[in-house]
C-alpha cells in the first residue's frame, strides 16, 4: 500500500517536474496562437470600420448628399454615375441582385439537397465515396472560370433555346452561380443528414416505415436545420459572389421582372466601376456604401446560419 | 572546405545574377486597354533590339494609368483619351510638372454588327438615337423587325466616355446597355447575336463586321479604314496618347523616339490602328 503511494507520488512530482520544464515553450505557442486569432478579428475589425468610414459621407456629408443620400437612392431608377446629371439609383441593382439569386436557388436547392439525401439515405458506399468528393470538386473551380463558361458556352445555348432578346441575362447568370452554391448547400445538408442518429432511422424501419418514408419524414426532418443553414450559407455566397454575374448577366441595370433581362447586381457594379472613381468623389462613397450593404447582409446571413446550426446540434444532443 | 568553396561559389554566382537583373532599366507603362496591344508589340520589338531593357505593360484603363503616373507607380501613361485639368493640377502638387503629352497613334472608333445584320450604315444621328434609347428596333432603320440590343463598356473605360461625348453628345447611355468588360468581350458578344451593335478599338472586329458611319444624313458613309482615319472622313476617330511626367530623357527618351520612327508607327499599323503622320 506505502509502496503504491510512493509510486504515486513519484509519478505526481515527475509530472509536476515536466510541466515546469515545458511552461516556456507552452508559454510562446500560447501565445502565438492567441496572436493569430487575435489578427483574424483585428482584421475582420479592420475591413468593417474601413467600409463603413468610408460609406458614412452619403449620410453626413452635404455636399455628398445633394448628389446621393438615402431618399435619392431609392426615388430614382436609373444608375447613371457618369453623368452631368449622376443619379445613384439602387432599386433596380438590388432588384436584380435578388433576381439573380433567385434564380440561382431555384436551380441550386433541389439539386443539392437531393444529391445531398441521395448520398447519405441511398447510394451504396462505393458510389457514395465517388459522388462526394467530385461535387466538392466543383467548389474548387474558380468562379472566373464558370463566369468564362457562362459567358461563351452557356449563353449561348440557353440563347438558342429560348431566343431571348438579351443573350446575356439574369437566367444565364443565375444558373452559372448556381454551380457554385451547390457544393456550399450540398457538403452542410450533406454533413446533417449524416448526423442523424442511427436509432432514429433503425426505429423507424423497425416500426414498418420504409425507407423512402425513413428518408423524408424521419432523415430530413431532423436534419432540417442543418439544410436550412446550407441553403442560408449558399444564399451568402450567391449575393456576394461577383466573377460570375459581372461576366455572366450582361450588367445593364434594368428594372423588369422578366428573368431573361439582363441584370446588374451589387457586388458587379463595384468590381466593375471602383477601378477608376475617383477617389472621395460621391461616386466612390456610394460604391462603399453598396460594399457595406453587403456585408451587413451576409454578416447576418451567416450569423443566421450559424443560430439555426446551433440549434440543430442542440436539438441533436438534448432530444436524444 | 570542398562544401564551402562550392557554397561560396553559388551564392556569388546568384548574386551577380541578381545583379545583372537589378543593374537592368527596368521602364514601366501602365494604362489604356484599348492601348494595351499596341505598347506590348513596341515593348517586344524594343526590347529585341536594346536587351539591356526591361519593359513592363500593363493595362487597368487610361485613369488607372493617369493615376499611376500621377503617384508615381509608372514612368509611362498610356491614355485613350486626354488628361483632365483636374489629373494635372493633381500632378502639378506632387510632381510640380504639368506633365508631357505625345500623341502616339490614332483610333477609328468603331461600329460593330453582326455580319448576319442587313443594316450596314448609320448616321452620327441614328447612333446616338440607339444609344439613348430612342430607336430600339432594326425595323426603323431599314432591318429586320427586331429589338436592337445593346452593347458597350463599363464606365470607367476611356472608350465609354469617349463614345458618351463624341457620338451621345453627353447624353447618358440607355439603361439596357449591356456593359460587358472589354473590347474583345463585346466583339464576342455580338458575333453570336444577330441584333447586337458595339463599339470599340477597330482593331479588335473578328467575326462581326464594321458599320459604315455617316456624318449625316446626306454625306457617304465611310469604313473606319486606314485612309478613312488618317484624312478625317470617318466621323468617330481619336488620338491616343502616352503621358510623362517630365520631358523625356535617357532610355525613355530612346522609346519615345522609336514608337514616332517609321518602325514604331508601322507597329501601329500592323496592330490595327493608324499612324500619327
Amino acid at each position: 500500500m506505502e509502496n503504491l503511494k510512493t509510486i504515486e507520488k513519484k509519478h505526481q512530482s515527475e509530472f509536476v517536474i515536466s510541466k515546469k520544464r515545458f511552461r516556456l515553450s507552452e508559454f510562446i505557442i500560447e501565445k502565438v496562437i492567441f496572436l493569430s486569432s487575435f489578427f483574424a478579428i483585428l482584421g475582420v475589425i479592420l475591413i468593417f470600420v474601413f467600409i463603413f468610414r468610408e460609406a458614412l459621407p452619403v449620410f453626413t456629408s452635404p455636399e455628398v448628399k445633394k448628389e446621393a443620400s438615402l431618399n435619392l437612392f431609392f426615388s430614382t431608377v436609373t444608375w447613371q454615375p457618369i453623368s452631368d446629371d449622376p443619379r445613384y439609383g439602387l432599386i433596380a441593382i438590388i432588384f436584380g441582385t435578388f433576381k439573380v439569386v433567385v434564380v440561382a436557388l431555384f436551380f441550386a436547392i433541389p439539386i443539392s439537397v437531393g444529391a445531398a439525401m441521395y448520398t447519405s439515405e441511398f447510394a451504396p458506399l462505393k458510389l457514395k465515396e465517388f459522388i462526394k468528393p467530385i461535387v466538392e470538386i466543383l467548389a474548387g473551380i474558380p468562379s472566373v472560370v464558370l463566369g468564362f463558361f457562362a459567358l461563351m458556352v452557356m449563353a449561348s445555348f440557353f440563347h438558342s433555346i429560348f431566343h431571348s432578346t438579351m443573350r446575356l441575362n439574369a437566367f444565364n447568370a443565375g444558373v452559372a452561380l448556381s454551380f457554385a452554391i451547390i457544393p456550399v448547400i450540398y457538403s452542410i445538408a450533406e454533413d446533417a443528414l449524416n448526423s442523424v442518429p442511427r436509432s432514429l432511422k433503425e426505429a423507424s424501419l423497425a416500426l414498418g416505415a420504409n425507407r423512402w418514408q425513413t428518408a423524408f419524414r424521419v432523415s430530413l426532418s431532423v436534419a432540417m436545420p442543418g439544410v436550412l443553414a446550407g441553403i442560408i450559407l449558399g444564399l451568402g455566397r450567391a449575393v456576394g459572389e461577383t466573377m460570375i454575374v459581372l461576366m455572366a448577366s450582361g450588367n445593364a441595370s434594368m428594372l423588369s421582372a422578366n428573368i431573361f433581362d439582363s441584370v446588374r447586381t451589387m457586388s458587379a457594379t463595384i468590381a466593375a466601376e471602383l477601378g477608376e472613381v475617383v477617389h472621395g468623389s460621391a461616386h466612390y462613397n456610394v460604391l462603399f456604401f453598396i460594399g457595406a450593404s453587403l456585408f451587413i447582409f451576409t454578416l447576418i446571413i451567416n450569423s443566421l446560419a450559424q443560430l439555426v446550426v446551433g440549434r440543430l446540434q442542440r436539438k441533436l444532443a438534448g432530444k436524444i | 572546405m570542398k562544401k564551402l568553396i562550392t557554397v561560396i561559389g553559388i551564392l556569388s554566382l546568384s548574386f551577380t545574377v541578381m545583379l545583372s537583373v537589378f543593374a537592368a532599366k527596368t521602364i514601366t507603362i501602365k494604362g489604356s486597354d484599348t492601348l494595351l496591344i499596341l505598347g506590348q508589340r513596341w515593348a517586344e520589338v524594343y526590347m529585341n533590339q536594346n536587351p539591356g531593357v526591361v519593359i513592363q505593360v500593363t493595362g487597368g484603363g487610361s485613369g488607372v494609368g493617369i493615376a499611376a503616373l500621377i503617384n508615381g507607380s509608372t514612368d509611362i501613361c498610356e491614355a485613350s483619351r486626354s488628361i483632365k485639368s483636374s489629373e494635372i493640377d493633381k500632378l502639378k502638387e506632387r510632381f510640380n510638372t504639368t506633365g508631357v503629352e505625345i500623341l502616339v497613334a490614332r483610333d477609328g472608333l468603331a461600329v460593330y454588327l453582326n455580319e448576319e445584320n442587313k443594316v450596314s450604315e448609320l448616321t452620327l444621328e441614328q447612333l446616338k438615337g440607339i444609344y439613348t434609347g430612342k430607336i430600339t428596333n432594326w425595323k426603323e432603320l431599314g432591318g429586320v423587325d427586331a429589338k436592337i440590343v445593346l452593347y458597350g463598356r463599363e464606365n470607367s473605360s476611356g472608350t465609354y466616355v469617349y463614345f458618351k461625348e463624341n457620338v451621345l453628345m453627353g447624353a447618358d447611355f440607355a439603361s439596357q446597355t449591356q456593359t460587358l468588360p472589354g473590347t474583345g468581350a463585346i466583339v464576342n458578344a455580338i458575333s453570336r447575336d444577330r441584333y447586337g451593335i458595339g463599339y470599340g478599338g477597330a482593331a479588335y472586329a473578328k467575326g462581326v463586321k464594321y458599320c459604315k458611319v455617316k456624318k449625316d444624313a446626306q454625306t457617304p458613309g465611310y469604313e473606319p479604314t486606314l485612309e478613312n482615319v488618317k484624312n478625317g472622313k470617318y466621323p468617330i476617330s481619336r488620338y491616343l496618347y502616352w503621358y510623362l511626367r517630365n520631358k523625356p530623357t535617357g532610355e525613355i527618351k530612346k522609346l519615345v523616339d522609336f514608337v514616332l520612327s517609321e518602325q514604331g508607327q508601322q507597329i501601329v499599323s500592323k496592330v490595327g490602328y493608324f499612324p500619327v503622320k
